[in-house]
């Protein structure tokens, strides 16, 4: 081998590295740039104080409490249909099958459809469609469900994190050796049985990796509620499901941009993105982790 | 299942051994089926749904009995989303826009006869002015196009190369334990909310590109294709990834028993052979930054302008949509029309994925076993 190609071939390792180490690097980077920034402000009383002074002082809690409420209605609505489809995809749907595969393709789709699509669809169906609908069929008409609520927005968000959790399951529930389903069978327990005592309980943890990953997607994502129920400001806590809510996420959105003064509320700003990025790192760290066990498992 | 079985219970014969019928059962299936079918049905609620509200643009007598309607949901609209929205919508303009937009405006309304007519605003979808708030609105989407295309280009020109060139790295080159750490990473970049994104590239990516460069807008179509590639390289890293490792073992081997090095076999036999999943991977990376929504709305000025400076602030369709329809009148035309950019995005983001799913996939399917078989 000629020496001008090993040095080629050194260059070319070298920028293969320097393009793995140049994304670490970034991430990094924007890590401790907000930490940085963050972290005179960020208290556990700047996490459990009302917003003052027009949002100019305080805290987020608003805003906590508003991200919680909406991924907690969220996962009510997107665990058990996102689970019951990957058992029907690994369980009952034969893998060629057409309905299968058109199946596994909308699920795909579902998960590139941009999410500013999931707040016009929010809007479109389920305030326009459903919820006036529902208006002028209990309400005669006097308007409570037709507009942006918190409930049109976990549902909103619900769609858009439906895909995670089917993947993370569907993968889970291969894990599941295909002994243990054949000895359940062998003991004469039906299909049903079988996926209610063997396949369920066996992949709890993907389950549990699903839900992770979509709480934390959903409590990043603001595009699909900006128009569906997310409030600049609320001087109270949502009580009820056609109430709107604050979002930590929406919340870094409006005071970057649209803030009376936004270098005065800068700090502010830097320990919310802090709060909201402290908050889906851990999700996915501990997501990550399960996985790369449920991983190992199944080798 | 909590009796023991009896082996003496049973008598088998052929019709003990046959598959009884159970409620159960039999309501399981039909339920797990029936749930199974929402992804499809959601996908064609949405379809459905964001196509319908943008109708009316085409159609001149339906849109009289939405303006009705219009006129009574204005009423009925809440006071705390209308004050939402009045603090939402009207700094979106950028700094840099506005000024040469406004003037450009008030020339034009002198020699253009206001058109009223539903046909006026079909023909203005073609046009370049995007002033849809203005005494005679118009509609043009070309520099909404324009601004997405050049922030997608941007974006794609950093993530493709260093996501492919990263994903080369840690399927051929990296140590194990490197491995182990690079991969968790990038996946935890991939959870990174987007709004983070856009705040750290309007806070700190924006400042330092300015004294970088020192150009005079500070959001600009470059700052927001930056940031728009930190959200595309984890996809374009996860999937190159994987492709790179799908390559059968039998290929780098023979490349290596014919005396190649590692790097030669890197990128002259398994790059070349995991092609189409690379292909599939920068159409998802596309697909994702052309829908991104709050990078665009926070770091690119959002000022409709065709050029193709690259230091220039752009509005993408998302940013568009993101940043308009919460101060629009329900039924209006400016509301179809974020609508029927929507339904756009729609259908372009289906069909990249479309794409990528048919075609990419199934060419690399068959050139593994093909050649294999």
């Amino acid at each position: 081998m000629s020496r001008r190609k090993s040095i080629t071939g050194g260059l070319f390792i070298g920028l293969t590295a320097f393009s793995a180490i140049l994304i670490i690097a970034v991430i990094i980077i924007l890590l401790v740039v907000i930490i940085i920034g963050g972290k005179d402000t960020f208290s556990w009383e700047f996490l459990t104080a009302f917003p003052e002074d027009g949002m100019m002082k305080g805290g987020i809690f608003p805003a906590i409490f508003g991200t919680v409420l909406l991924v907690l209605i969220m996962s009510i609505a997107a665990v058990p249909f996102g689970t019951i489809t990957a058992i029907y995809l690994t369980e009952y749907a034969h893998e060629k099958s057409i309905l299968a595969q058109t199946i596994r393709f909308a699920v795909r789709t579902l998960a590139t459809v941009p999410s500013i699509i999931f707040g016009l669809f929010g809007l479109g169906f389920f305030i326009k469609y459903v919820g006036s609908g529902m208006d002028d069929l209990f309400l005669g008409g006097q308007l409570k469900w037709g507009q942006p609520n918190i409930l049109w927005a976990s549902l909103t968000m619900a769609l858009l994190t439906l895909p995670v959790v089917i993947v993370s399951v569907e993968e889970a529930i291969r894990t599941v050796p295909r002994e243990m389903r054949e000895a359940s069978l062998a003991l004469g327990a039906t299909k049903w049985e079988t996926i209610k005592r063997i396949v369920i309980p066996g992949s709890r943890s993907g389950i549990m990796t699903g839900t992770i990953l979509a709480v934390s997607r959903g409590a990043g994502e603001v595009a699909p509620i900006l128009f569906t129920g997310a409030a600049y400001y609320l001087a109270t806590l949502p009580t009820s499901l056609s109430d709107q809510f604050m979002n930590l996420g929406y919340h870094i959105y409006i005071m970057a941009t649209q803030s009376a003064n936004v270098d005065q509320t800068l700090p502010i700003q830097f320990a919310t993105t802090m709060a909201l990025l402290m908050l889906t790192f851990m999700l996915n760290l501990t997501a990550v982790i399960i996985r790369s066990r449920l991983r190992r498992k199944a080798k | 299942m909590e009796e023991p079985i009896g082996i003496n219970k049973f008598v088998f014969s052929r019709e003990s051994l046959k598959k009884k019928f159970r409620l159960s059962e039999f309501l399981s299936e039909k339920i797990i089926t029936g749930v199974a079918f929402l992804s499809i049905t959601i996908i064609v609620l949405i379809f459905f749904f964001v196509f319908k509200e943008s109708i009316p643009i085409f159609q001149s007598k339906k849109k009289e009995i939405a303006k009705v309607e219009t006129v009574q949901k204005q009423e009925q609209y809440g006071t705390d989303s209308s004050v939402a929205t009045n603090l939402s919508g009207q700094e979106q303009y950028g700094v840099t826009g506005t000024d040469s937009l406004m003037t450009e405006n008030q020339i034009l309304e002198e020699d253009t006869v206001v058109h009223g007519s539903d046909e006026a605003t079909a023909k203005s979808l073609m046009g370049k002015q995007w002033l849809p708030v203005s005494d005679n609105p118009r509609y043009g989407l070309i520099p909404l196009f324009v601004g997405t295309l050049k922030i997608t280009l941007i974006a794609m020109l950093f993530a493709a190369p260093i996501a492919i060139l990263a994903a080369l790295f840690s399927a051929a080159f990296a140590p194990h334990w490197l491995r182990e750490i690079i991969k968790p990473a990038i996946e935890l970049l991939a959870g990174f909310p987007s709004v983070v994104i856009g705040f750290f590239a309007l806070m700190v990516m924006a400042s330092f590109f300015q004294n970088l460069f020192g150009y005079d807008g500070r959001l600009n179509a470059f700052v927001g294709g930056v940031a728009m590639a930190l959200a595309a390289i984890p996809i374009i890293y996860t999937i190159t990834e994987d492709a790179l490792t799908a390559v059968p073992r039998t290929y780098t081997e023979a490349s290596l028993a014919l005396g190649a090095t590692r790097w030669q076999t890197a990128l002259f036999v398994t790059l070349p052979a995991a092609t189409p999943g690379i292909f599939a991977a920068i159409l998802l990376g596309i697909g994702r930054v052309f829908g991104e929504t709050m990078i665009a709305l926070m770091a690119t000025g959002n000022a409709a302008m065709i050029g193709i400076n690259p230091f220039e602030s752009v509005r993408t369709l998302a940013a568009t949509i993101g940043a308009e329809m919460a101060e629009v009148v329900f039924g209006d035309t400016h509301y179809n029309v974020l609508f029927l950019i929507g339904s756009l995005l729609f259908i372009f983001t289906f069909s990249l994925n479309a794409l990528a799913e048919f075609y990419v996939k199934g060419k690399l399917v068959k050139r593994f076993q093909g050649k294999q078989s």
